[in-house]
């Protein structure tokens, strides 16, 4: 157990406490657009960690081990590349379709796209 | 026992809880956040098999499944909005 | 005009090889790789390049610029995160305690390109409490889903914080 594997365990562990997270708050919010705010910026955080904590395994592995497992620590990065700039997309895809079919969002104080669409 | 086995249980239970909201939904759009939600603790897990038995294949298909999500996200947003496509 | 064709084309090949490398390290003994991977990305990187640079480089080259890509690295690692781990916390706590007040409100960033408006949408997506739904396309105003509203006619700075700023010196 050296400092390698305590960051990684804290990785982890904050990883896996904010996809938990993001579990309870799309079971626990009330419409669409508040569950997207649980479902996305959660789970994309957790992976963020996830990820930091597989390419600290990685890194380790490429440094005391062989350069073979370079591969484990880039792709990694890759992925959590991908992750990053699909996640928001998606999500702003999902909520202005939600909103043009009809979806309102639940005890608004106010919607200033309905008054834009109703003119 | 291994950190990335125990991370990958809880991700598994996570998957599960992300599930009910899929089946229970009231509206089309709930089920889809909760897909896009599930995609990404997909991809999590994927990432942390990939680590806990070393073989990169599992990363690499976790990359190709990220993007392709993400495009199936897109169709279905642009279906539910009725859009031409 | 010719020049610029030719200098976005080279670009786009140099982009494609280096990503090519990285999905290829530890395949040889030329440092990382081996001749067969690097000949086949050289081929590789040169057709899909030639084929893709119109789409990938629209108008100008602004993004070639490699200060504005040690900006935007400097952004993500700096206020980005920070506030994201923010956003994180403040949704940990709004769904203990299930205080909220939603409501979509509009804002008009001093943006033009599609690029600053993609960064900036989500910037927004990821950051505290915010979440982007719409764009109008003509008067680039955003319209945005804010979790706990304050203010019922925001300016950006309300709802974005320092972020408008940051992408204005990264993408424009």
């Amino acid at each position: 157990m050296d400092w390698w594997d305590v960051a990684m365990m804290v990785f982890l562990s904050i990883g896996a406490f904010f996809n938990a997270l993001a579990a309870v708050g799309l079971l626990r919010f009330p419409d669409v657009y508040t569950r997207l705010h649980a479902g996305t910026k959660c789970t994309t955080f957790g992976t963020i960690f996830v990820c930091l904590a597989v390419i600290l395994f990685g890194v380790r592995l490429w440094i005391y081990e062989s350069d073979a497992y370079s591969i484990l620590t880039i792709h990694t990065f890759i992925a959590l590349v991908c992750v990053l700039l699909t996640n928001p997309t998606g999500a702003h895809a999902i909520a202005r379709a939600a909103h043009r079919s009809g979806v309102k969002p639940a005890r608004a104080v106010i919607d200033e796209l309905e008054k834009k669409e109703g003119k | 026992m291994n950190p990335f086995l125990t991370v990958l249980f809880i991700l598994s239970v996570v998957s599960a809880l992300i599930a009910i909201r899929i089946f229970k939904g009231p509206t089309a759009p709930d089920r889809v956040v909760g897909l896009d939600t599930l995609n990404t603790v997909v991809i999590a897990s994927m990432i942390l098999f990939g680590a806990y038995t070393k073989e990169v294949i599992y990363i690499d298909v976790g990359i190709v499944y990220a993007l392709l999500s993400f495009i199936a996200t897109l169709f279905i947003a642009k279906y539910l909005e009725g859009g031409e496509f | 005009m010719l020049m610029n064709r030719v200098l976005a084309a080279t670009l786009t090949v140099f982009l494609c090889f280096f990503v090519y490398l990285l999905f290829t390290t530890a395949s040889g003994a030329y440092i990382l790789w081996s001749l067969d991977e690097l000949i086949a990305g050289i081929i590789l990187a040169t057709i899909i390049g030639l084929v893709s640079f119109k789409r990938l480089v629209k108008r100008d080259l602004r993004m070639a610029n490699p200060l504005r890509w040690i900006l935007a690295l400097a952004y993500f690692l700096g206020p980005f995160l920070f506030s994201m781990a923010k956003a994180n916390l403040d949704v940990a706590y709004r769904v203990i305690t299930g205080k909220i007040k939603p409501g979509i409100v509009k804002i008009s960033p001093d943006l033009k390109t599609d690029l600053g408006i993609t960064l900036f949408a989500n910037s927004i997506t990821l950051t505290p409490g915010t979440l982007s739904v719409d764009v109008d396309e003509e008067t680039n105003e955003l319209y945005v889903h804010w979790i706990n509203v304050k203010e019922l006619h925001p300016t950006s700075q309300q709802v974005a914080g320092s972020f408008e700023k940051w992408v204005r010196r990264i993408a424009e």
